[in-house]
């Protein structure tokens, strides 16, 4: 019984999604598809961690809506981001702009990357030196 | 002793990264309007309280005004309704409001049961001239001055503190955004 209850709860809890589809359709498969890119990467202002294609929030409908108007306008995505980054700033896109005030932003991987493997090749460097400066002592002790 | 300052130093710099990062964060963005120092988006919206007319942003240029956005759904817009009023009585400056998605039969019967405070309501239903204002949730107060530059946004429920802190001196010019 318990189990029952359980799993019809964890139907409940999982289920909320299904109420979040988003049911517009274009005639159009490319511009269904550069749609929910777009409002993938757009955030939901009121709820912050979703997108506006994730949110059942009314401000996320409008800006869906403000989506799709622009895409049968013609407009690039391009376009739509600086509508929205230009209305609600930089905030409003999950992806930061590619320019020189996010540079670090987009550096910084590869950045991490070249410290660690120069950390790695001097560590494997000081450690090949001790291999050989241990070999007689070892030896030593083995024939002992 | 050495081999532990490569990591401290690490740890160091993380600890500065992220103290700024945090200090930054994106929260604090969200309190900034990206409007600030720029023109206030223009609009032509059918007026609430007049039926047939249009209330447009034209009509308040030359002289500095407060925008409102409000809606009858809103909690903080009914606590922040009473000092609305009392600021709309010392006819500083003229305060215009956006019904955002909202019912005119409600909007009319709270402002009959609750009092006026607006010189012209603009109604916006489909929720438009709220995107163009970047408005992320009501209430929203924008102060536009003389230029129709806006000067300054607040998220939030007005106060009387809040008011004499932040849009007193902006509406003196003695703050004036720099951008």
């Amino acid at each position: 019984m318990k189990r029952v209850i359980f799993l019809a709860m964890f139907a409940l809890l999982t289920s909320i999604p299904a109420f979040a589809i988003d049911t517009t359709r274009f005639e159009d498969p490319a511009l269904q598809e550069r749609y929910s890119k777009l409002t993938h990467e757009l955030r939901c202002m009121q709820c912050l961690n979703t997108s506006i294609a994730d949110s059942q929030v009314d401000l996320a409908a409008d800006l869906r809506r403000e989506v799709h108007d622009l895409l049968v306008q013609g407009k690039t995505d391009d376009d739509i981001r600086q509508f929205m980054v230009a209305r609600y700033g930089e905030f409003i896109l999950f992806r930061p702009l590619a320019n020189a005030r996010n540079m670090w932003l987009w550096l910084a991987p590869s950045a991490f990357l070249i410290i660690g493997v120069l950390v790695a090749v001097r560590v494997i460097r000081q450690r090949a030196k001790l291999v050989t400066q241990d070999d007689e002592p070892v030896e030593e002790e083995a024939g002992r | 002793m050495n081999r532990f300052l490569f990591p401290l130093g690490v740890f160091a710099l993380l600890a500065v990264v992220l103290y700024v990062g945090v200090k930054n964060s994106p929260n604090r963005e969200t309190m900034t309007s990206v409007l600030i120092g720029r023109p206030a988006p223009q609009f032509t919206l059918p007026d609430l309280t007049t039926p047939g007319a249009s209330v447009s942003s034209a009509t308040f240029r030359g002289k500095p005004y407060v925008f409102n956005v409000w809606a009858t759904w809103c909690p903080s817009c009914r606590v922040e309704h009473q000092t609305l009023l009392e600021l709309s009585k010392q006819q500083e400056v003229p305060i215009v409001g956006l019904n955002w998605r909202d019912e005119d039969d409600l909007a009319h019967e709270w402002l009959a049961r609750l009092g006026n405070p607006y010189a012209a309501i603009a109604v916006d239903k489909p929720g438009r001239t709220a995107i163009d204002y970047g408005v992320t949730g009501a209430p929203e107060t924008f102060l536009v001055d003389a230029n129709g530059i806006v000067q300054y946004r607040l998220a939030g429920a007005m106060t009387h503190e809040i008011w004499q802190r932040e849009f007193v001196p902006r509406l003196a010019g003695k703050a004036t955004v720099a951008k």
